[in-house]
């Protein structure tokens, strides 16, 4: 069983990547690139029936995680308080720029929502990264000092950053170079994929120019995966010892080459929505390989008195699981079907699409 | 430690607060938005068609501040309260993953479809969608008060020998005898929300002298529909609420009516008085003999244990702000329920579009019916203190252990200063709306 929630919960928040990455990468995109008031609201267009429900998948993932491994939600949770409380500082701010922008017709109001939503979503983008940094990296459980836990064998707290930035310092902090490394990873992979929805969605004067951006971005990021993968081997060799033993972490890794090499002819594709296919098959199997190399671990010790979070010390009791497989299958067939009706309401272009909770 | 329990509980308080201004006028008005889409439907009147347009605008940003204000409680179970997580996630944290899995997603995707979809589907299909809107916001409101309804008075559970609530029976988490009658006395209470926001509305044409066929509109669906929302809220689900209280927690029951001591032969309610705490009892009292007795047990006699009949250490943490808390949310339901009655009988002799006072009643009462919800469910919290899990867990055994209290004032300030910004934009796009009222949203 607790495997079973352990796919699931993962697949929840691939599809979150997936979904909301597409949002946040809008976001940037509007921010750096957007220039025109037309290209401005086209963007926005794009993204505005979908945001809210591609946001409840982060919602939803929570609730299971909550259920289904309370020890592991209360640990991190509590112990990356402050990103935690600041990317749902973040996420407001992303809300509001979308949902308030078209209420007022004036230019510095327009401004400023403009604003708060396009840094907004870098932000989020940034330390979504450098959260699934830390997962990797792992973190200092009970709080050992001196080889003694002055705190329960779960629980931990990061401060943001410590003075040098150094992973392998005593302190850790939440932000150090290398879980900074992937926070720009994901700012990359997640503005490429924003441009490929854009692409897909709108028939925007900006598109040809996007499609340079994918290829350069794409260019940036492979550069910066290798240097990841480099550092990473030489902090912390227990996911690449993984990689090498497990033919599923091979897997994922193909799909993720797949996605990066479609996207380097992203000129080349004649249909819009093929660049988007692709960044999603980058994401996905980005997230499932990182995510594999560590099982089955959840959140790895740094320490070697306490033992590191898996998927079977955190997990509730086996009842609760499995009454919760039998509403959950029930759900996850409605939400698909939402998924479905919601897809299909608002398929192809955007560009006509209006909207009557503005003006 | 005595910090990092009050910031971790002013900083619930205040968010949860917050957002519980948004989802009762949510719940509620996408009731009556979707009772004006039938009333199109079936009577092809442009009218209802346009004044469903006109509350949806206001819906739509009243939903963005809920789903913003919403997504920060989910998380703050874990980030402030991570003991009570661990220990009880296995259950609470079922209810909770069933409202994201089968409210939120139902909201969030029909909501798109409902506010940019109205040409896309034809009425027909937008009605639908917006049927499904009310349905996925009410189930939010069912699942997360069996979550609550668990803390007041848990059941189908066992505690294992480290301390873990381990669920034995689901069933139990629905069929749970506080949970029914505080779903629809809290449902009852976001309709009386939102009748008196439209009536208010509704009442503001009127007496302004502008869109006047919607302000008639407005103001009798919201007299309507509010009236008879108060009712049922006062009777039978506030009563049957208050019978749980007595039944399951006779010490809350005790301070929220302000009793101290045992009365042989039946209590009085009380109508007035200050709670002092320092002599345990009731200063300036104004009460009617033997009539809670009667409410209570419908026996004049039955004898309503006192406060200092408890032991001190199991009384509510703040009894004074319980019994005002109790008093105001009493107190203003019987007001509205008054002014509602004066008001349906005017519209029943058509005369209440020209009784200005009565108008002026309802314009001014817009605030109280947030202020009833509001302190009712302070009633509901402060009532349940010193406990988390009534009876089981207690409050400052829950919260996180690692977070101190100068993190968690510096986001309670946070907080503070974003909700203030919300608020105040809320209340400035909201006028807008309001100001220009339906009529200019026909395209
Ligand atoms: C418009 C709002 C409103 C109005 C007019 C009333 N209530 Fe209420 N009441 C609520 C809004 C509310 C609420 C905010 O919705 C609560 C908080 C928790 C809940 O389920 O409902 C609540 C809770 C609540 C509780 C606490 C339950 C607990 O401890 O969990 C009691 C005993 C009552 N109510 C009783 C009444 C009575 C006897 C009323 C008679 C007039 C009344 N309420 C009117
Ligand atoms: C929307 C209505 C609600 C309001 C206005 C409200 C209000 C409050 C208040 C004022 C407190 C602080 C009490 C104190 O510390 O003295 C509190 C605490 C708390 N409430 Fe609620 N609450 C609401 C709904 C809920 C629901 C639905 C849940 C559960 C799912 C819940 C769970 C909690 C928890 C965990 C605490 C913190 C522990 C505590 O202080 O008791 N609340 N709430
Ligand atoms: C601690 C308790 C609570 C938590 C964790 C919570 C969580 C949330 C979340 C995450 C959302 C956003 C959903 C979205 O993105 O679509 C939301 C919105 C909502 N919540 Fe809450 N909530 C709490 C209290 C309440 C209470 C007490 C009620 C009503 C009884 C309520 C009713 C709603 C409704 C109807 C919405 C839909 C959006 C809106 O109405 O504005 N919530 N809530």
């Amino acid at each position: 069983m607790e495997l079973f929630w352990y796919i699931v919960l993962m697949t929840m928040l691939a599809v979150y990547v997936i979904l909301d990455g597409y949002d946040f990468g809008a976001g940037i995109i509007h921010l750096f690139f957007a220039k025109e008031e037309k290209d401005k609201v086209l963007i926005t267009k794009s993204i505005g029936p979908f945001w809210d429900a591609n946001e409840v998948w982060l919602i939803a993932a929570g609730g299971v995680l909550f259920f289904a491994f309370p020890t592991l939600y209360a640990s991190a949770f509590s112990g990356f308080y402050l990103p935690l409380i600041m990317i749902l500082w973040l996420l407001i701010f992303r809300a509001t720029g979308l949902e308030l922008r078209g209420q007022l017709h004036n230019s510095l109001w327009e401004n400023i929502w403009d604003k708060a939503f396009g840094l907004a979503s870098l932000l989020l983008a940034l330390f979504f990264g450098v959260a699934l940094g830390n997962v990797v990296r792992g973190v200092n459980l009970g709080m050992v000092e001196n080889g003694v836990s002055t705190q329960e064998a779960h629980y931990f707290f990061l401060p943001l950053w410590n003075s040098t930035l150094d992973p392998q310092s005593h302190q850790l902090g939440i932000i150090d170079w290398f879980t900074l490394l992937f926070g720009l990873i994901s700012v990359l992979a997640l503005t490429i994929h924003g441009a490929a929805w854009i692409i897909f969605k709108t028939n925007s004067s900006l598109n040809s120019r996007l499609k340079t951006v994918i290829f350069y971005a794409n260019l940036g990021l492979v550069g910066l995966i290798l240097l990841s993968l480099l550092l990473g081997f030489i902090l912390n060799p227990l996911p690449f010892q993984n990689f090498c033993s497990r033919p599923l972490v091979w897997i994922f890794t193909a799909v993720m080459l797949t996605g990066s090499l479609g996207l380097f002819k992203i000129r080349s594709w004649k249909k819009d929505g093929m660049g988007f296919l692709f960044s999603s098959l980058f994401l996905a199997g980005g997230f499932a390989a990182t995510v594999a190399s560590i099982f089955p671990n959840l959140l790895p010790s740094t320490n070697t008195v306490n033992p590191s979070l898996t998927i079977y010390n955190v997990a509730a009791p086996e009842y609760g699981l499995k009454t919760g497989l039998s509403w959950f299958v029930v759900a996850v067939v409605l939400v698909a079907l939402y998924l479905v009706i919601q897809y299909r309401v608002f398929r192809g272009k955007m560009d006509d699409v209006d909207y009557h909770g503005e003006h | 430690m005595e910090d990092m329990l009050l910031y971790d509980r002013l900083q619930f308080a205040f968010t949860i607060t917050f957002h519980y201004l948004f989802p009762q006028l949510t719940m509620g008005l996408s009731l009556l938005i979707v009772f004006f889409k039938f009333r199109f439907l079936r009577t092809k009147e442009d009218k209802f068609n346009q004044a469903a347009r006109f509350w949806m605008k206001i819906f739509a940003l009243n939903f963005a501040m809920g789903v913003v204000t919403g997504i920060p409680m989910e998380f703050q179970f874990g980030t402030n309260w991570a003991k009570f997580s661990e220990l009880t996630g296995g259950i609470i944290g079922q209810t909770l993953a069933m409202e994201g899995m089968f409210s939120f997603f139902l909201e969030s995707s029909f909501l798109g479809l409902f506010l940019f979809g109205e040409k896309l589907l034809g009425h027909k299909l937008h009605f639908l969608t917006g049927l499904l809107v009310f349905l996925g916001s009410w189930a939010s409101g069912f699942l997360i008060i069996a979550t609550h309804s668990w803390m007041q008075h848990p059941v189908g559970f066992e505690i294992l020998a480290n301390g873990k609530y381990v669920l034995t029976n689901f069933g139990a988490l629905f069929s749970n005898v506080w949970l029914w009658p505080s779903y629809l006395h809290n449902q009852a209470a976001s309709l009386v929300t939102a009748s008196f926001v439209m009536a208010a509305v509704g009442a503001f044409y009127l007496l302004s002298k502008k869109q006047e066929e919607f302000g008639q509109l407005f103001v009798r669906t919201g007299v309507i529909f509010g009236l008879a929302a108060s009712l049922l809220a006062a009777f039978p689900t506030g009563d049957m609420t208050a019978k749980n209280v007595v039944k399951y927690q006779p010490e809350t029951f005790a301070a929220m009516e302000g009793i101290f001591e045992t009365e042989k032969g039946g209590s009085e309610i009380i109508l007035v008085g200050q709670p002092n705490m320092l002599e345990k009892k009731l200063d300036n009292k104004i009460a009617v003999p033997n009539v809670l007795s009667f409410l209570t047990y419908q026996k004049w006699d039955r004898e309503i244990k006192g406060l200092n009949e408890f032991s001190p250490e199991n009384h509510p943490t703040n009894v004074p702000g319980l019994y005002y808390a109790y008093h105001i949310m009493v107190g203003l339901g019987t007001i509205f329920i008054g002014l509602l009655s004066l008001a349906a009988v005017q519209l029943f002799r058509r005369k209440l579009y020209t009784t200005n006072i009565l108008l002026w009643g309802l314009l001014f009462m817009l605030p109280f019916p947030y202020i009833a919800n509001t302190t009712g469910w302070y009633t509901a919290e402060l009532g349940r203190q010193p406990w988390l899990v009534h009876g089981l867990l207690r409050t400052a055994e829950g919260i996180s252990p690692t977070v101190s209290s100068g993190n968690t004032l510096f986001t309670l300030l946070g907080f503070v200063g974003l909700y203030l910004l919300l608020g105040l934009l809320f209340l400035l796009l909201a006028g807008k709306i309001i100001y220009k009222g339906p009529q200019t949203a026909i395209k």
